[in-house]
């Protein structure tokens, strides 16, 4: 039977929410072609966090018919050359029309990768997917040139068919523990291990890191700030909204901020829910990496900034006077006991 | 220890203008540059060579014009430019590119090291660094921070992911991309431009690669582009002034009624 697969990330034993959302976008898909939806995940059984059957499980509920758990030392983390190897053998033998993975760190390394091996054709980044009638064909759909054009992409002639998905560009659907699937354990060929790749560990207790790309609420502050201890300001209303901090690349360059935050074309690509940002112009790089952001709120002193025009909210006002007023609502909002 | 620099002509977005009407990037008399984010894998590539010594080969896959790419890139430092040019190469995706580049890279021979920016500005899908690693089969980290050590046979390097660095140790050869933490990029040197001027730029056709014919340009590409639109424009565009204390008041309520009728303040938003 057909098979759509979703490729799915763990971090410390815990599937990530990033899997749920493609899982959403694959089960959209599996619908349309008629074709079964198997998530393929990595685990490690002998490492500190290994995959419970309950994270199996879960794949289910998201809307998994099927999950396949590749099992062998040190697969837990990702490492390109041996995912893509296990993977490559698995496609050989399977045939899946389509395989989908989230444009992370590990997905936009393995993906390609993995394309070669296959000979397969792939999109990166996409923001819509769907499946032609009659042909079958995937419709691949990217941003591209900044965003100012989106780019329908097909891959006519090769299967499988692969594609990246923007993280939070789809919600994941909410679980539902009646469905039932098939949770396969299957060992990795420890043949297939790259040995010329050694992963030392995770560095996490970063101080002044930021994982924006995974944020439903991102609240960023340029040039505007004026100094690095304003970035306090904008972090009391990250706090108050449970968002995280970005920065253009002006504020990164100045060193206020370190780079893990910046966001625009030589930082990192977006798509919040919110995006708010104060004291950033707009720079047509730095609205590169927001474009897909689903509602965005600028702050900014300047009428004539490019953010305003592209922002469904704009004040045209000091963000040293703005944020502070907003902060104090969020802070009345909650202890009145509104729904957060 | 000899590095080979994979880099690509791109529009100057600095300088891109956007029609207002159509929405579409005005490219008459826009200027080429040097892929911003390859100028990181240069600087990376120039810091290693005074460690250690050896040679900076900068590769790069385009039309004959690009040839401007790779002088930009002696004039930083680097040592040899190689480009990679037939009309047989044209609409290439990143499948196709990638084959094309390793052909290139096999013919060469003899890199310990291939450093590339973690993608291009203009197709901005970061795909072929790991395609090209694929093709030659050796291993590959992407968003590299730092390289913390190198030696004879190994280097190991921070990568950025989303929870912070991954740290990994490859064997050499290899190939890594790298993002903006690598190093400010070098400007230029009088002398790095008399050399650039002066330089020969090896050019390599299909034949040269003895490349496989359908596995190039357009036709050896797997992916197609079937349409191409704009994106549907649903931003309301609500602008308040705040040039007062009033205005500044009703502006942040204004804010929070927005925000609440999205339903961006509930848990979870």
């Amino acid at each position: 039977m057909n098979q759509i697969w979703t490729i799915s990330e763990q971090y410390q034993g815990e599937i990530k929410r990033v899997s749920f959302e493609l899982l959403a976008r694959g089960r959209d898909l599996a619908d349309q072609a008629g074709a079964i939806l198997v998530a393929i995940v990595f685990s490690d059984d002998n490492s500190e966090h290994p995959l419970a059957d309950a994270s199996l499980k879960e794949l289910i509920s998201r809307g998994a018919d099927e999950v396949v758990c590749i099992q062998g030392t040190g697969l837990s983390v990702f490492q390109c050359e041996t995912w893509s190897k296990n993977l490559a053998a698995l496609a050989r033998a399977r045939k899946p029309s389509v395989i989908i993975a989230a444009a992370t760190s590990s997905g936009r390394t393995l993906m390609p990768h993995l394309a070669v091996k296959l000979g397969a054709g792939l999109t990166a980044d996409c923001t819509e997917l769907s499946i032609e009638p009659v042909t079958g064909n995937l419709l691949q759909t990217r941003p591209a040139i900044g965003g100012n054009i989106m780019a329908t992409i097909k891959t006519p002639d090769r299967r499988p068919q692969m594609a990246t998905v923007r993280p939070k560009s789809a919600l994941p659907l909410e679980p539902d523990y009646t469905r039932n699937g098939l949770v396969a354990r299957l060992a990795a060929d420890p043949t297939l291990t790259d040995p010329r790749v050694e992963v030392l560990g995770l560095e996490s207790d970063i101080p002044d890191f930021e994982n924006i790309e995974e944020a439903g609420i991102v609240v960023a502050g340029g040039r505007g700030l004026k100094k690095s201890d304003n970035f306090r300001i904008l972090r009391e209303l990250a706090d108050a909204l449970g968002a995280a901090v970005g920065a253009s690349r002006e504020a990164v360059d100045r060193g206020w901020i370190s780079y893990p935050h910046q966001v625009g074309l030589s930082g990192k690509t977006i798509s919040p829910r919110l995006y708010i940002c104060a004291g950033i112009s707009g720079a047509i790089q730095h609205l590169a990496g927001i474009k897909t952001a689903e509602t965005i709120v600028s702050i900014n002193s300047d009428p004539e900034a490019p953010i305003h025009k592209l922002a469904d909210f704009a004040i045209v006002g000091d963000l040293f006077d703005i944020v502070p007023r907003i902060v104090k609502r969020l802070e009345a909002r909650k202890t009145k006991g509104g729904d957060r | 220890m000899n590095i080979l620099a994979a880099i690509k002509q791109v529009p100057d977005t600095d300088k891109v203008r956007m029609d207002p009407d159509s929405g579409t990037m005005i490219r008459a008399g826009v200027d080429t540059i040097v892929n911003p984010l390859d100028l990181y894998a240069l600087e990376a590539a120039l810091k290693l060579r005074e460690e250690h010594g050896g040679t900076i080969t900068v590769l790069t896959l385009g039309p004959p014009s690009a040839e401007r790419a790779l002088r930009e890139a002696l004039s930083m430092g680097c040592d040899a430019g190689v480009l990679v040019t037939d009309k047989a190469f044209a609409g290439s995706d990143t499948w196709a590119t990638s084959y094309a580049l390793s052909l290139a890279v096999k013919k060469l021979g003899g890199f310990d090291l291939i450093l590339a920016g973690e993608r291009a500005t203009d197709g901005d899908t970061g795909q072929v660094g790991p395609g090209l690693a694929a093709w030659l089969d050796v291993p590959v980290a992407t968003y590299v921070g730092s390289i913390e050590s190198s030696g004879e046979t190994e280097i190991v390097v921070r990568r950025l992911v989303e929870e912070g660095y991954q740290r990994l140790r490859l064997k050499l050869p290899c190939l890594a991309t790298v993002v903006k933490e690598i190093g400010t990029p070098r400007l230029p040197t009088l002398r790095g431009k008399k050399f650039a001027r002066s330089s020969m730029i090896r050019a390599l056709n299909a034949k040269d690669l003895d490349a496989e014919e359908g596995f190039l340009g357009l036709r050896g590409s797997p992916t197609k582009v079937s349409k191409i639109f704009y994106p549907k424009v649903a931003r309301e565009g609500v602008m308040l002034r705040a040039g007062d204390e009033a205005e500044a008041e009703k502006a942040a309520d204004g804010l929070m009624a927005f925000l609440e009728t999205r339903g961006l303040l509930a848990k979870g938003a």
